[in-house]
């Protein structure tokens, strides 16, 4: 029989406002092998688990009921009190009576009422409580970063800077990521290129990092400290090691027109290719979709000049199997597709461009090198309209865009439109917006100095339709502080086209078990308290796959990401999480019901010889659950049919318990 | 169609048996009454021309004695199924209850199973026996001689509406191939489905009030091959959740049909030995129907290692929310 001691918390007035907190801890105290119960104003406090600590000493308790927050929130805080106090950390159960209880109800007699039931079934549950030890498991002192733009990049510097080795996967030719495209940087100006290119040069001159450029992560098995992954590494039909980047071959390549992504397509590149002066690595990557060699065997140019011998029209995919203790997503975003928003004529017009777009058209490595030429007709534009949200803060039932704000395009819309002025003065330039959102560092006083100082015409209200007329681009908006339509000939017209995570992020998200919200964004442990690590131990984020962020906010997750790599490489042994999945292999079937269901690959099968009652031997297949790779979700003990799969701590014996208490 | 008769049978089992093909020979004897036909295990020629039966009773699904009987001796042991059992067979196959290897299948085509209460019903208490001829059964009887009754107005609802007859397993095959049918037995799932809920609790407390809890359902059913069965284990605290009601046998049946839910290949087992003749397999037969609904047609067994909808998830899968909106089956 245990010994339970029930420790009930005011948590200030957030329960005791609306729980009769003396009530409970008298209800509670009458329960059978409850030997101790009282209340106090801050169970988490000091003064509060010094009282769980004297009474465990004065009761000799074997189990804790403590009646407060969310689990989530203090149960680790209770575990440690009960270790500190001399009892095993599992013995210890939390009544929700805050936000499952105080916080719904108004009326103290039912807020009451239900916390005592509450209570009674967390102390129905520690009878059954055992004891639990966690396992350990080994920990491989190298990192996995998959993506290499800014995110990648920060994390695994100083991920490498901590001393462990880094290996970056990037699927393009070169790291660099979007930031690599992008011109000024928000609220202060510096050229993206200048801060980012020595980023660049750092990661390849760093010997802890290895870049696996034009490379993909095609499978991830293993768990938190011994992951292994599968890295395909495409082949580029130029060696690696050989290529000295001196662009002689791009140079002689007679395949002149392919569209170059880096300029998204408004201009051209040829089939081997650089994408730009400062990659990193700096090698050459052929085309196979248009290289002639590789097509139709008829060319041969490059390798005709390549004084290195880098060439090699023979290379085959290469897939390399490596071992790593963290995993880091940084797998980035892209522009939403505009095929939906015909109103804007993105499809009809070369002169109605994206955002991304027209950080190339003033990039001075980009198309126009860097004078804003409109795409059309290479004419100096004299109105240009910013079109803000397009595609961010739709409507919930529309088919089209997304729900959620992009977060970015307030800021670069002011840095475009204020750039535009400055270089430009002679161009009037408006944006359409439904809201200016600045939050952040110098961000509203950046926004500020566009509309004061440098002219910008803002106007609330949105774009309704873009008709391309001639040599001008009509546009029909209103004005909801003048209430009044607008027409306005534009030369240019610029879309702050919605940002969506990486089509690709939602297959590496399979393989790493790490979940997605239904934008495809990657959820954080805890959207507070745990930001930067998914819920799939191991697993970290870095940047726009967990959700639009600037780039001063992403190289700020990115190293938060890389903190928690470091602090996990740094230990030797990883303690697990105790309540895990077990199989009775008595009673197990070997029926594969659990694996199938099993989210983590958790569970293998094994042949085992069983004594049976006869005294006969017999080989049975049985179920195996690997303790640290099991998350302890609990979906297998529900798939079970004969019940020999069980959740250590949350027993079905436990969960039965709770049900009939309740229900008592 | 063309009849399997109990020397056809006979005859191959005795041909594989003598070319050491199997070792052993799953088939029919007579039980106590010859309606009351019963699976024996032969193991000779000897054996089979005495015992072996086949006749319109066999209507026992072997699948489940394969748990068993693989595990006991060398060689393999032959085994006949009618088409409706392969699925049970597959499905035990998915589960990894035995090994096929040690199994030699011979496929029956099937055009029925009587049942003797049916029959009962008919020709009265006093049947002592009952012979297949043509389309028509001749009954014998204590008190009224033979009665003559159409063969199809004996079987089973599970016959009547019958799922395959397309043998999903098999090594071999005797009499005619043919397709999964389309029956009509999702209408009987309809039909309860179309109670209000008061009507449907008295229904099925009408039905289950009968049980006796002889578990022989259990017993008999495919999927209900556990190593140790939960209303067996003590420790599993289930047990005493289905006697601890008043009405307990609600909650046995209940508990099952969740437990074999999508593993069931509604071969009706259940309901042909229930002594007290309760539909058990509408319970099950509306757990597959939600499947089919919810998540497009799947038939258990009818592959072996497909995955099951319900221990598969897919990112096209219904959501609970969709499922169950404000309170209200969607199905």
């Amino acid at each position: 029989m245990q010994r339970i001691g029930v420790f009930v918390c005011w948590c200030g007035s957030n329960i005791a406002a609306t729980v009769d907190v003396q009530a409970v801890s008298d209800a509670l105290g009458k329960e059978p092998g409850v030997v101790f119960s009282t209340n106090y104003q801050y169970m988490c406090s000091q003064a509060g688990q010094d009282i769980i600590k004297e009474a465990v000493k004065e009761h000799n308790l074997t189990g804790i009921v403590v009646c407060s927050c969310s689990p989530r929130m203090h149960e680790a805080t209770f575990r440690k009190t009960a270790a500190s106090a001399g009892i095993n950390p599992y013995m210890v159960e939390i009544a929700n009576i805050r936000e499952q209880c105080s916080w719904v109800h108004k009326d103290k007699a039912t807020g009451t009422e239900k916390a005592i039931i509450l209570g009674k079934a967390a102390i129905a549950k520690v009878q059954l409580n055992a004891p639990l030890t966690p396992g350990e498991s080994p920990v491989t002192k190298r990192a996995l970063v998959i993506g290499g733009g800014i995110a990648g990049i920060q994390t695994a510097l100083d991920i490498a800077d901590a001393g462990f080795e880094v290996d970056i996967v990037e699927k393009k030719p070169t790291i660099g990521g979007k930031m690599a495209q992008i011109d000024k940087t928000f609220p202060t100006l510096d050229c993206a290129a200048c801060i980012l290119t020595p980023k660049m040069v750092d990661v390849a001159q760093n010997d802890k990092i290895r870049i696996f450029s034009y490379s993909e992560v095609e499978a991830v098995s293993g768990f938190v400290g011994s992951f292994e992954a599968k890295i395909r590494r495409k082949a580029r039909y130029v060696k690696e090691d050989i290529c000295t980047g001196c662009g002689a071959c791009t140079e002689k390549c007679p395949m002149k027109k392919v569209p170059n992504e880096f300029n998204l397509g408004m201009d051209n590149r040829t089939a081997i290719y650089i994408p730009f002066a400062q990659a990193v690595p700096k090698v050459a990557t052929i085309d196979p979709n248009y290289c002639l060699m590789l097509k139709n065997g008829k060319c041969g140019l490059c390798s005709r000049v390549c004084t290195a011998g880098a060439i090699d029209y023979k290379q085959q995919d290469e897939i390399i199997e490596e071992k790593y203790g963290a995993i880091v997503a940084a797998t980035g975003y892209n522009p939403i597709s505009l095929d939906k928003f015909d109103e804007f004529a993105y499809n009809q017009s070369p002169d109605v461009i994206t955002s991304l777009e027209f950080e190339r058209l003033t990039n001075a490595a980009g198309p126009t090198a860097g004078i804003m030429l409109r795409p059309s007709d290479h004419e100096h534009p004299h109105t240009i309209v910013f079109v803000q949200c397009v595609g961010s803060r739709c409507d919930k039932c529309a088919e089209k865009g997304k729900e959620y704000c992009s977060k970015i395009c307030c800021m670069y819309t002011a840095k475009h439109a204020m750039l535009t002025r400055d270089k430009y003065p002679d161009t009037e330039v408006y944006v359409f917006y439904i809201d200016v959102r600045t939050p952040g560092k110098s961000f509203d006083e950046f926004y500020r100095r566009a509309v004061e100082e440098y002219g910008v015409h803002y106007i609330k209200g949105m774009v309704g339709k873009i008709v391309p007329e001639g040599k001008k681009l009509k546009v029909q908006a209103s004005d909801l502080f003048a209430n009044k339509q607008l027409h306005i000939d534009a030369d240019l017209v610029v879309l702050a086209a919605a940002i969506e995570p990486d089509k690709s992020a939602r297959s590496i998200a399979t393989m790493l078990t790490a979940s997605m919200d239904t934008n495809d964004f990657f959820t954080e442990a805890h959207p507070k308290l745990r930001p930067v690590e998914s819920p799939t131990a191991g697993v970290f984020l870095s940047g726009c796959c967990q959700g639009p962020k600037d780039i001063p906010e992403t190289v700020a997750q990115a190293s938060a990401a890389a903190s928690k790599v470091i602090g996990l490489l740094s230990k030797d042994k990883l303690t697990g999480n105790p309540c895990v999945a077990h199989s009775d292999e008595m009673m197990c079937n070997g029926c594969s019901s659990c694996a199938n269901v099993c989210a983590y690959g958790a569970i293998t099968y094994v042949d085992k010889e069983f004594r049976m009652p006869d005294r006969t031997t017999a080989v049975r297949r049985v179920a195996q659950v690997n303790e640290a790779v099991c998350q302890g979700c609990g979906a297998c003990t529900v798939a079970c049919p004969s019940g020999a799969m069980d959740l250590k701590g949350f027993a079905n014996k436990q969960i039965m318990a709770e049900v009939d208490a309740i229900c008592r | 169609m063309q009849t399997i008769t109990r020397d056809m049978l006979c005859d191959k089992a005795k041909s594989l048996l003598a070319d050491g093909s199997v070792s052993r020979v799953l088939g029919w004897k007579r039980g106590e009454f010859s309606y009351d036909v019963t699976p024996a295990v032969f193991y000779s020629a000897e054996e089979i021309d005495k015992d072996f039966v086949y006749d319109a009773f066999c209507g026992a699904n072997f699948s489940k004695y394969l748990v068993k009987e693989t595990k006991k001796g060398d060689g393999k042991i032959l085994v006949f199924m009618k088409p409706c059992d392969t699925y049970s067979f597959n499905q035990l196959l998915t589960e990894h209850r035995f090994d096929r290897e040690k199994v030699y299948v011979i496929g029956i085509s099937c055009d029925g199973m009587s049942d003797i209460r049916i029959i009962k019903d008919i020709a009265g208490d006093g049947v002592t026996g009952a012979e297949r001829d043509g389309d028509n059964l001749i009954v014998h009887t204590l008190y009224d001689g033979d009665k003559i009754v159409p063969y199809a107005d004996t079987l089973p609802e599970r016959c009547v509406n019958c799922k395959s007859k397309k043998c999903a397993a098999f090594d071999e095959f005797i009499g005619e191939e043919c397709e999964v049918t389309s029956s009509k037995r999702f209408e009987e799932v309809e039909k309860i489905e179309a109670m209000s809920e008061d009507e449907r609790f008295a229904f099925w407390r009408g039905e289950l009030s009968r049980c006796i809890r002889c578990n022989a359902c259990r017993n008999v059913c495919p999927a209900c091959t556990c190593e140790k069965c939960v209303f067996d284990n003590p420790a599993s605290g289930v047990q005493n959740k289905a006697i601890s009601d008043s009405f307990e046998e609600k909650m046995f049946h209940i508990i099952r049909a969740f437990h074999v839910a999508g593993r069931c290949t509604d071969c009706g087992e259940c309901s042909r030995v229930c002594p007290e003749r309760i539909p058990l397999h509408l319970l099950n037969r509306k757990f597959i129907y939600d499947i089919d609904r919810f998540y497009g047609d799947y038939a258990a067994g009818a592959e072996e290692g497909s995955r099951a909808p319900l221990v598969d998830y897919t990112q096209g899968d219904i959501e609970p929310s969709q499922a169950v909106e404000g309170g209200t089956f969607n199905a």
